[in-house]
């Protein structure tokens, strides 16, 4: 076991270490093997020495000499990657700015739209967010030889059908943001949706999600998208801390104690979405982000301006027409029209499978004092339910409908 | 450079496109080649004749044993390839679309084994 600086250090360093060595290398297999060689190395050094002053461009050097170790080991490795590992092997000055293009590159590799969203949020998490198989495959709920195998499996297809490592054109760039942005907002969720008994992963991966957007933020000021992410990620992260009670049970936003929500994360997320908003070039993530401005305005005046979220979900599902905007329309609805009306929208949506649906349904119904029928759409997003919070939070909503 | 194989792939048995979109096809698709070759990026293109008139061999212990084809029992059948030259899969995603677009179906891109040494 580490001592626990050095694994701080490891969590915080191993994703953008990568990331240098795969520019390096040009190998994502071989340039994890060289971070872990270096890791290695540094557990042993760092134990007894304590952590170096720049862990991060420490790591990088050792990983490459132990790379350029390996080739002149193994000879049947490839000469050119050899041959590019010694050709940089002089020592950069570790430059933020070259490092958050490394990682940039790396991200947009993970993402390519030739790889499957399943495989692309994986190897973000693995390559870039530093996380083990393992927690990879907790927090999606498969075997961690199922997650290993897709792992290799992409880094594979990345190697034999020669995915770049660069960054997209100007050109390319709205295309090529689109499954990046759905990644790290799938990585976003889920976090948010993993059981209590995964609150470190849930954590890891709400942290990640930010972090991620934040680099993305920061290197793409002008793409508004980008910024409309990271302030609706801040805004959602600002009430995490209200979103689970003391046993780790689900509470509602409309039951959350305001007083936990994250003040500074609000200032921060409000401030993005007015700064969005003068630049007057509306995206879903933009209006999404805006949407839960105005649920975080509700701490400040107790209470939430419901006809100011319909009209954003007009707008959203203006420019994202999705039966599942148009669900979450009708929650709206439901506040400035009652339930009524809300259930007459909601019952004209085709989102059979979808298990909010039937939540939001059993809602409606309920509200309407249409018990046995709200008990019916209960039942049937709890059989479409997995997580036990979630499903413990409709069992209760479900017995309060009788 | 890398080599990929750029596969149109057809569903047999769907209503053939009417004479003026396959003149249309036919054209567009010359236009992508001599483009191709113009690039440096050709390698080899062809259509193929239907799967009816293909004929499988197969080894059976040291001799072999010829059939009647297709090889595949599936509705999707091989219509046509192009061999490209390529830097990387985005450069032969490129061409792929233009491909896709010129013969209008769907195109596999397929990256081949070992670079050839240029």
């Amino acid at each position: 076991m580490a001592p626990p600086d050095v694994a701080s250090v490891f969590r915080a360093e191993y994703g953008p270490a990568v990331a240098t060595l795969v520019r390096l290398l040009g190998d994502i297999t071989l340039a994890e093997e060289a971070v872990q060689d270096a890791f290695v190395l540094a557990l042993e050094r760092w134990t007894e020495g304590g952590v170096p002053p720049k862990p991060g461009g420490w790591i990088v050097t050792t990983a490459r000499h132990r790379a350029i170790d390996r080739f002149r080991r193994e000879s049947t490795r490839d000469e050119r990657h050899a041959q590019a590992a010694l050709l940089h092997a002089r020592d950069e000055p570790q430059e933020v700015g070259a490092v958050r293009d490394d990682q940039l590159r790396l991200l947009f590799t993970c993402c390519h739209p030739a790889l499957s969203s399943e495989a692309q949020i994986a190897l973000t998490l693995r390559l870039l967010g530093g996380l083990e198989t393992a927690q990879i495959a907790r927090a999606f709920l498969v075997p961690e030889l199922t997650m290993a195998q897709r792992l290799v499996r992409a880094k594979k297809k990345i190697r034999d059908a020669g995915i770049p490592y660069r960054i997209p054109t100007e050109a390319e760039l709205p295309e090529r943001l689109v499954p990046v942005l759905a990644v790290v907002y799938l990585v976003y969720t889920a976090g948010h949706t993993a059981t209590s008994g995964e609150n470190l992963i849930q954590a890891e991966l709400c942290d990640e999600a930010v972090r991620l957007a934040r680099v993305l933020a920061e290197l793409m000021p002008d793409e508004t998208e980008v910024l409309g992410l990271l302030a609706l990620l801040l805004l959602l992260e600002s009430r995490r801390p209200a979103r689970t009670g003391p046993t780790g049970e689900l509470v509602p936003l409309s039951e959350q104690d305001r007083r936990l929500w994250n003040h500074a994360l609000i200032d921060e997320g409000q401030r993005r979405v007015r700064d969005l908003l003068r630049r007057g070039a509306p995206g879903p993530y933009q209006v999404q982000a805006a949407i839960q401005a105005v649920h975080a305005d509700a701490s400040r005046t107790g209470k939430t301006d419901w006809w100011q979220v319909l009209d954003l979900y007009d707008l959203l599902l203006s420019l994202h027409p999705t039966p599942v905007v148009a669900l979450n329309r009708a929650m709206a609805l439901a506040e400035v029209a009652g339930p009524q009306e809300a259930l007459a929208v909601v019952d004209a949506l085709t989102l059979e499978g979808y298990q909010p649906f039937h939540v939001v349904r059993a809602d409606l119904l309920a509200r309407q004092g249409r018990g046995t029928e709200a008990i019916a759409a209960y039942d049937r997003a709890l059989r479409l339910t997995d997580n036990a919070v979630e499903r413990a939070h409709l069992q209760r909503r479900r017995d309060a409908a009788t | 450079m890398k080599q990929y194989l750029l596969s149109v792939h057809y569903v047999e048995g769907q209503e053939p496109p009417a004479p003026e979109v396959m003149q249309e096809m036919y054209q567009a698709v010359s236009v992508f080649n001599a483009d191709l070759q113009a690039s440096g990026a050709w390698v080899f293109a062809g259509g193929l004749h239907m799967p009816d008139v293909s004929t499988v061999v197969r080894p059976r212990g040291g001799q072999v044993l010829v059939t009647d084809g297709p090889f595949a029992e599936s509705k999707e059948q091989l219509g046509g390839v192009w061999v490209v030259k390529a830097e990387d899969l985005d450069a032969a995603l490129e061409l792929a679309k233009r491909a896709a677009i010129a013969c209008q179906g769907p195109v596999e891109v397929r990256p081949f084994q070992d670079e050839p040494e240029d």
